[in-house]
């Protein structure tokens, strides 16, 4: 169909800065782990016959889930012991503005579903969700990419730890309204991804109503690439790795392709599922892994892979599809599998290998995998690894995959089919009046490129700060700063560059609230501290204090001018001896010592004055 | 609301029905769907269809949009089903009253259907099926605000059929609303029984994952399997929690709160028992199971009233009704007052035979008409007082009481089926 070496398309979920959709509840996230309950939930049947007894026993020996519920930040309806309140009017306008902005249609009626979801990450065991908006499209670069669909969605709860048999959520994310954006599979290299992402965030942040910060912004991508197959890549939360996600996801399609035209080559057959217990050949192995394994009432059991030698782990480490069943054996719960092109090593010993080959009745090019855990965890995760094995014979298996913090990602489950989705009830519909179009319409927020120029114009500062400030969603925070204290300059320069570095630290200096950093720049401008200052009072309020907290710990706000001449002429004292060698030359040497101590306390320019003054008293 | 004229006849002449596959171009635009129920609040001019996507959208259609079927719906017959087993398991009556014990939901038309037979409770739920040979009847099919004194006689003799026919329990699925008026009603009614009768409800619908309809069931199958016990009850989450439950007495229940799955509480008592999963522990006697064949009285005496004083209630608003009236339980204030005109014509009536009955709508806490003037004059005025007893089943009692005795005042007064009590715990 398509001739490009990638295809992409990505859904974007990013959270409203209202209240929560279906409450009132204030949105934001505590520390708090107060007023827990246990649920259980069941899978509703879908049509009758079509819940079969083994998924439903599955379902019960499954998972009981713990909620914390918070107060303030989460209610009955958050604990699902109250119906939904109507869809809160904010959220409805700013996903109708998004979807004007993309000239998309929207529906005459939105209508919300419940999509069934069972992790618990609902307390329902549904979300919400309604589809706004189709057929809307994105100009870029003089290209187009389709907007296939924009919806209005509920978050899910946070998860905060997951035991034997239990998960604990806590309820302060769940209800938070999500816009919802799908593009078409429109991108074709990892540039363009990053690039529309970046883009769509601007556009989204030019409403005024998303909330910043790590997590508030969450990517999938689907990606394929020719003969290859679709992976969901999900929950993406940090976008400079998104190009890294998909170069990954590339090379990894692109070498299972390898694998299997190796396979074929070599004439690979499909592998027998069925695990044998080789725990004789394993008894004394000095393996740490096995001999728990064994000490605790576990067994070994091992899989044979005729004609998989060196694809598992080969051409130093370019094949790596033991990697894939290690995935996919970890699902049933063991912590992975060993497999012959990583042994003899991990403790194995050549003799075991070749024991367990014999007992395997290997040739060579056949290759084996072995796992040491309680017989039904073993056996079972085994089996998966077979499976994953077999399908690598037929190319790519379509998967959902989890995004790692090194850019790579790891196997997560099978691709959800259809969603099951039925009507939510209890929530009425709304009808999307013209009135209610004409006023969006109307009151359109001002376009990034349009903010950018003007930024130049009314406050003089440069093309690439302005477009910076603007990309990073800081133009609104900027202006007021600007405005109010007449700072224009210390502010593009905070926001231009100081926060991208912040941020590159891993510090979530978004998240600040601008009322935080507005109050900081009030107190640059009464003099509490100097200027050079401002990057580590921003790290120690990115680290979660407020303004003036920042600037008492760093001690900013104590040095009036007296003790600042103190500093200085103690400085001076000590090195009279070369002050009077240099004469009024000595001030540039002394500025670095000055500045090391002073920084920060004082303004660079001030402390110059300040020494000059020194030097001259001394000298004359 | 339903569709406009307009739009009916559009759908008619195409014959269109929920389920058919339409296409839509409606302001140049092409939409594809399947046809939904029309929402009650939806605008007269919208068809709701559900995408390939799996979402519903309303589309507002004018008489010049083009609107065709492209498939009409396909007919699905049910699954059959095997009968469950029923060999070396005991019978355990579910009858139905309205509220779905459990159900299916068509994810393609969003419908939600109810589990009525054995052979789809069975499919339903299994691990109840396990337990117990489930015989489910349907009695009636309507929301607990419609159920009426002439619902509580019916069940009452079909509870009793059930448990003289040898049922090692009968279940009661039942709307929540007026769940503790049926649960009082049924206590007097059935007077002794061999085995427990267990009213279960639900606060989340069982439509939903999240429902904890599955949970109250399969506790209340396991406290009637399990426990030696004979009573009418309710049985419920005890708190927020799935693993959580009370057992209450049926005249000591009392929905107290709209939407919690913990809304029903024991007043003035603890609850007969609670559970936590499989355990469970009593925090009062009861009666024990037994082969007592039952005899119920379902006679009552309709021409009942049940009133809340207020500040502000006239006598003038309320004379003839009170006066014309068979009985009247009045929920006064604290200890069991109302104003001085109302005790007037309380008297008035009880001269002219009304039985009074005072409760206090406090809940918590008993009657005390000794203390204040306002209390003996309405002792003075001949009303009836009933200590603890909570005003429904106060209600619920005088009705039975007058039908059935001769004496209703002592018949009041005496507790019968753990309705009142003399002693209230200080827990602290």
């Amino acid at each position: 169909m398509s001739e490009h070496e990638l295809t992409c398309g990505i859904e974007i979920h990013q959270q409203l800065d209202t209240t929560k959709l279906f409450c009132s509840c204030r949105s934001g996230l505590v520390e708090s782990d107060e007023g827990t309950f246990l649920r259980r939930l069941r899978p509703t049947a879908s049509e009758m016959g079509e819940m079969d007894r083994a998924a439903l026993l599955e379902s019960q020996k499954g998972m009981t889930f713990r909620y914390q519920a918070p107060q303030g930040v989460s209610c009955l309806v958050d604990a699902d012991e109250e119906p939904p309140h109507v869809a809160d009017e904010e959220a409805t306008d700013t996903v109708l503005t998004f979807a004007t902005m993309m000239d998309a249609r929207i529906v005459d009626e939105i209508h919300f579903m419940r999509k069934l979801v069972i992790d618990g990450s609902n307390t329902a065991g549904f979300q919400r969700s309604a589809l706004i908006a189709m057929d809307g499209r994105l100009e870029m670069n003089g290209k187009t990419v389709g907007i296939q669909s924009i919806c209005l969605e509920e978050d899910a709860a946070r998860k905060v730890d997951a035991g034997d048999g239990e998960i604990t959520y806590r309820l302060d994310r769940l209800g938070i309204p999500l816009i919802e954006i799908a593009t078409g599979p429109d991108m074709h290299s990892p540039e363009d991804v990053k690039e529309v992402a970046l883009r769509i965030g601007t556009l989204l942040r030019a409403t005024k109503r998303v909330k910043r910060g790590i997590g508030s912004i969450r990517e999938d991508l689907n990606i394929s690439i020719p003969q290859g197959a679709r992976i969901e890549i999900k929950g993406v939360q940090e976008l400079r790795l998104l190009p890294l996600y998909v170069e990954n996801e590339v090379k990894r399609q692109r070498m299972l392709l390898r694998v299997r035209s190796m396979l074929q080559e070599r004439g690979a057959l499909p592998v027998a599922t069925e695990p044998v217990d080789v725990t004789e050949s394993l008894k004394g192995s000095g393996s740490k892994v096995i001999r728990s394994a064994l000490k605790s009432g576990g067994r070994a059991f091992a899989v044979r892979l005729p004609g998989f030698a060196g694809v598992l782990n080969g051409e130093d480490g370019a094949l790596r599809l033991g990697a894939e069943l290690a995935g996919r054996a970890r699902t049933r719960g063991v912590k992975g599998i060993f497999h012959s092109d990583e042994l003899p090593g991990h403790g194995i010993t050549e003799d075991e290998v070749s024991s367990l080959r014999q007992s395997l009745s290997l040739e060579d090019g056949d290759a084996f995998a072995i796992c040491a855990a309680d017989e039904d965890k073993a056996v079972a995760a085994l089996r998966m690894a077979a499976e994953r094995a077999n399908e690598a014979l037929q190319g790519v298996p379509e998967e959902t995959r989890d995004p790692l913090p090194d850019g790579g990602t790891r196997y997560s489950r099978p691709l959800p089919g259809a969603a099951r989705m039925y009507p939510e009830t209890d929530v009425p519909p709304v009808t999307v009046t013209q009135e209610r179009l004409r006023l969006i319409r109307d009151n359109l927020p001002e376009l990034p490129d349009e903010t950018i120029r003007r930024l130049v114009v009314e406050y003089g500062v440069n093309e690439q700060q302005a477009s910076q400030i603007v990309r990073g969603g800081n133009d609104a925070a900027f202006e007021r700063i600007a405005r109010t204290l007449e700072l224009p300059a210390a502010a593009a320069t905070v926001f231009a560059n100081t926060f991208p570095e912040i941020e590159r630290e891993g510090l979530d200096v978004n998240a600040v609230p601008d009322d935080d950093v507005l109050r900081l720049f009030q107190m640059l401008s009464e003099g509490r501290f100097a200027k050079e200052a401002l990057p580590s009072l921003l790290r120690e309020m990115a680290s979660g204090k407020a303004a003036e907290d920042a600037v008492s710990s760093l001690g900013l706000s104590s040095l009036n001018e007296d003790e600042a001449e103190a500093i200085v002429r103690k400085l001076v004292q000590e090195r009279a001896d070369f002050v009077k060698e240099k004469g009024m030359a000595a001030a540039g040497p002394l500025m670095g010592p000055l500045m090391a101590e002073m920084r920060g306390k004082v303004d660079g320019k001030a402390a110059s004055e300040l020494l000059q003054k020194a030097i001259k008293e001394l000298l004359t | 609301m339903s569709y406009s004229p307009e739009l009916s006849s559009v759908l008619e002449s195409l014959q269109a029905s929920n389920g058919d596959l339409l296409r839509v171009i409606s302001s140049g635009r092409e939409h594809v769907g399947t046809l939904m129920p029309h929402h009650d609040f939806s605008d007269p001019d919208v068809l709701v269809l559900k995408l390939k996507s799996g979402y519903n959208i309303g589309i507002k259609v004018s008489v010049d949009d083009d609107v065709s079927v492209l498939e009409r719906a396909a007919r699905r017959e049910p699954p059959r089903r095997e009968k469950p087993a029923v060999e070396g398991r005991k019978r355990v009556a579910i009858i139905g009253t309205g509220g779905t014990i459990a159900s299916y939901a068509d994810y393609r038309t969003g419908a939600v259907h109810p589990a009525l037979s054995a052979e789809d409770l069975a499919a339903s739920v299994p691990e109840m099926a396990d337990l117990a040979y489930l015989d489910p009847k349907v009695l009636f099919s309507i929301f607990s605000e419609n159920m009426e004194p002439r619902h509580w006689q019916e069940l009452a003799v079909a509870v009793s059929k059930e448990l003289n026919d040898g049922a090692e329990a009968v279940i009661i699925p039942h709307g929540t609303d007026t769940m503790g008026y049926t649960a009082a009603a049924l206590s007097f009614m059935l007077g002794e029984i061999p085995r427990p009768v267990i009213l279960v409800g639900s606060q989340r619908s069982s439509d939903r994952p999240s429902s904890d309809a599955y949970s109250n069931l399969m506790a209340a199958l396991r406290f009637a399997l399990e426990q030696d016990v004979a009573e009418v009850c309710v049985l419920m989450h005890s708190g927020p929690s799935d693993d959580e439950f009370a057992v209450h007495f049926g005249t000591r229940v009392r929905k107290m709160h709209s939407s919690r799955r913990d809304a029903f509480r024991s007043m003035n008592v603890p609850p007969l028992a609670q559970m936590k999963d499989c355990e469970v522990e009593f925090n009062a006697p009861c009666r024990r199971k037994s082969d007592v064949k039952v005899t119920p009285s379902i006679e009552l005496q309709k021409d009942v009233l049940l009133l809340q004083y207020y500040p502000g209630m006239h006598a003038s608003q309320f004379s003839n009704l009170i006066v014309s009236a068979r009985g009247v339980v009045m929920s006064g204030t604290g200890l069991g007052h109302v104003n001085r005109d109302m005790v007037g014509l309380i008297s008035r009536a009880v001269y002219g035979g009304t039985e009074v009955v005072m409760t206090t709508q406090c809940l918590s806490g008993a009657t005390n008409l000794g203390v204040y003037d306002t209390g003996r004059d309405l002792i003075n005025a001949g009303v009836i007082t009933v200590m603890d007893m909570l005003p429904e089943t106060a209600y619920v009692k005088l009705m039975w009481a007058m039908a059935n005795s001769d004496d209703v005042r002592r018949t009041m007064t005496t507790p019968l089926q753990n309705e009142m009590g003399e002693r209230r715990e200080m827990h602290v």
